[in-house]
């Protein structure tokens, strides 16, 4: 019988990501890729996983999720509302039992695992122990939806879905948890300059530094829109299109800026006026609709070094990660199962 | 093997602290193509610590890096070394056929206007796409879609002024001095004139990307029925990509 989490209710958007398609960008393929590397790499850490192992990002509503395997053991990272866990193991007439975010749990087979909603960011990331049973296109999982490549299908969950599980059972091991909260940073966006700042007067520049940004509606996986001052070009929207990276802000002849993320296209003909430093991209893949940034200028060694701090820190948190209680209090059963009950608990 | 001349001259503009582009002008030309390209394939062969993976374009090429492996710092001097120890000429480039069905309205819906509008006869439209020596210059705004110039002159249009909601897969199409192959159903401002029978784009094969910047590339007539023959064993992931390509 191979194992599965079966979508009983899909939520809105939830693909599946892993870190991004890397090396196939000269053949147009855009990388796609978690919108938040960081919960994506701690959600794998609480698991045991490496960091690059796909896990499914959910966006706005969670989705219901049938367990059909002997276990599985996930971890929810990113700030969604309740959780709850629902099924036959739960005792005889109980209701659903609500879990946290920040750590994994245990299921077996015939729960349901209902994921909340995600409240106050864009995406929020459910990991699985061993990760997922699906071949990967182009050396990567992620779900690149308008090519219909990676993930599940080349798609969105939708009802009915079943996403094979590497794993048979979860592997054993104590449940775990953050021991703090990861810091993304507030304040201002930082970006570097460029590639195309020359195409600005300094007037415009100055508008883009100076003033607030608006998240509009149009905000996706591919980019984010913002509404706000007008930046002015010296020397026109256009150029003869060249690689966008990730996080470049270009500027199209309206002047307002879009910040181009994980499906941005590979190449592109706007003037593009900064970009946003690697340290804040988890932000930015973050940010709702009516949120109000700043951008603020660092120079390439500056966000080079933030990245790099920002690596470290993120390897300390994984490091100072606790070994978590059972949901609810000690769950005795799975203590004699797992002859813990002799040692000191807690 | 000839090389570029020693002391071209290049701009690094910052992509942020994960990518630089290394601009060799502000022109398309083949001479420059020919530069971004060749510095694409030097950088590959010197698998150079910390970089991700280089993106070629008209006139630049994007290199992504890993800023916990590597820097800036230490990645420009490396490159400026790669430019100036000369970057090869004549680049070995493959030969590509692509097979093209001009003939039914449903596939080429603008010849008659392209021909209205350039003076000629739909014949000569058609006679002179064939007898234009294409080389794709770079792929993206979809997985697979290659902008491929060198039309003859005597086609150039701007792109239509509506463009199309809906244009098919495998659709060729012209605008400017370019013509394209449509890799999925998508909006299109270009002139349909044709269509393939080909997937530039199917994730089913090894190569799921059919064309590669650097290609030189000419396109040959079929007539409906092959097109209906091909389109099968293409569909059915049988046909013989290997006999469209020489090296």
């Amino acid at each position: 019988m191979s194992a599965a989490l079966k979508v009983v209710r899909p939520g809105l958007f939830d693909t599946l990501q892993d870190l991004g398609r890397i090396g196939y960008m000269a053949l147009g393929m855009p990388t796609a890729g978690a919108m938040d590397r960081i919960a994506l790499t701690l959600a794998n850490a609480l698991c045991g996983n490496p960091a690059n192992t796909a896990g499914l990002e959910i966006g706005v509503m969670g989705p219901d999720l049938l367990v059909e395997a002997d276990s599985v053991r996930v971890a929810l990272v990113g700030p969604l509302s309740a959780s709850l866990i629902d099924g036959p193991n739960n005792s005889q007439g109980a209701p659903p039992k609500p879990i946290d975010s920040d750590r994994t749990h245990l299921l077996k087979r015939g729960q349901v695992l209902r994921v909340g909603m995600v409240e106050g960011s864009s995406t929020a990331y459910l990991a699985v122990a061993g990760g997922f049973g699906l071949h990967p296109f182009m050396g990567s999982l992620s779900t690149y939806a308008r090519a219909g490549v990676g993930g599940y299908q080349g798609r969105k969950l939708a009802a009915g879905d079943s996403l094979p599980l590497a794993r048979e059972q979860a592997p054993p091991g104590d449940e775990k948890k953050f021991g703090q909260p990861f810091d993304y940073g507030s304040g201002p966006v930082r970006v570097v300059w460029g590639p195309q700042d020359d195409y600005f007067s300094s007037k415009g520049r100055r508008t883009f530094v100076e003033s607030d940004y608006r998240v509009s509606k149009e905000a996706d996986r591919m980019g984010i829109r913002f509404e706000g001052p007008t930046i002015e070009h010296s020397k026109g929207a256009d150029i003869i299109s060249d690689g966008i990276g990730p996080g470049a802000i270009q500027v199209p002849g309206a002047g307002l800026p879009i910040v181009l993320l994980g499906d941005r296209q590979t190449v592109g003909g706007y003037s593009k006026i900064a970009t946003v430093a690697s340290v804040d991209l988890p932000r930015l893949g973050r940010l709702l609709p009516g949120q109000v940034v700043r951008f603020s200028p660092v120079t390439v060694e500056e966000a080079e070094k933030l990245r790099r701090d920002q690596e470290a820190r993120l390897q300390r948190a994984i490091a100072d990660f606790k070994t978590a209680r059972p949901p609810g209090g000690i769950d005795l059963a799975r203590l004699y199962e797992e002859n813990l009950i002799d040692g000191v608990v807690y | 093997m000839t090389l570029y001349p020693i002391g071209v001259s290049v701009r690094y503009l910052s992509c942020g602290d994960t990518a630089f582009s290394v601009e060799f002008g502000n022109e398309i030309s083949p001479e420059i193509n020919g530069r971004v390209m060749a510095l694409h394939a030097a950088i590959g062969q010197a698998k150079i610590a910390g970089v991700v993976e280089t993106v070629p374009s008209m006139r630049s090429l994007m290199v992504c890096y890993d800023p916990i492996a590597t820097s800036r710092a230490r990645l420009e001097p490396e490159i400026e070394g790669l430019i100036a120890r000369g970057l090869p000429t004549g680049m070995k480039t493959r030969q590509v056929t692509i097979p093209c069905c001009y003939d039914d309205k449903e596939f080429a819906p603008d010849l008659p206007e392209v021909a209205g509008r350039t003076k000629k006869k739909v014949e000569d439209v058609i006679r002179l796409h064939l007898a234009s020596r294409f080389k794709v210059y770079v792929l993206g705004f979809m997985p697979g879609l290659a902008y491929i110039a060198g039309l003859e002159k005597s086609l150039y249009l701007p792109r239509r002024s509506q463009p199309r909601v809906r244009v098919p897969r495998s659709t060729v199409a012209i605008a400017m001095d370019m013509t394209t192959i449509y890799p999925f159903e998508s909006p299109g401002g270009w002139h349909l004139i044709g269509r393939t029978p080909l997937w530039m784009f199917d994730q089913r094969r090894e190569q799921p990307v059919f064309l590669a910047p650097g290609d030189s590339l000419t396109f040959q007539r079929i007539d409906r029925k092959t097109y209906d023959r091909i389109s099968r064993e293409v569909e059915a992931g049988s046909f013989d990509w290997a006999r469209l390509v020489r090296s």
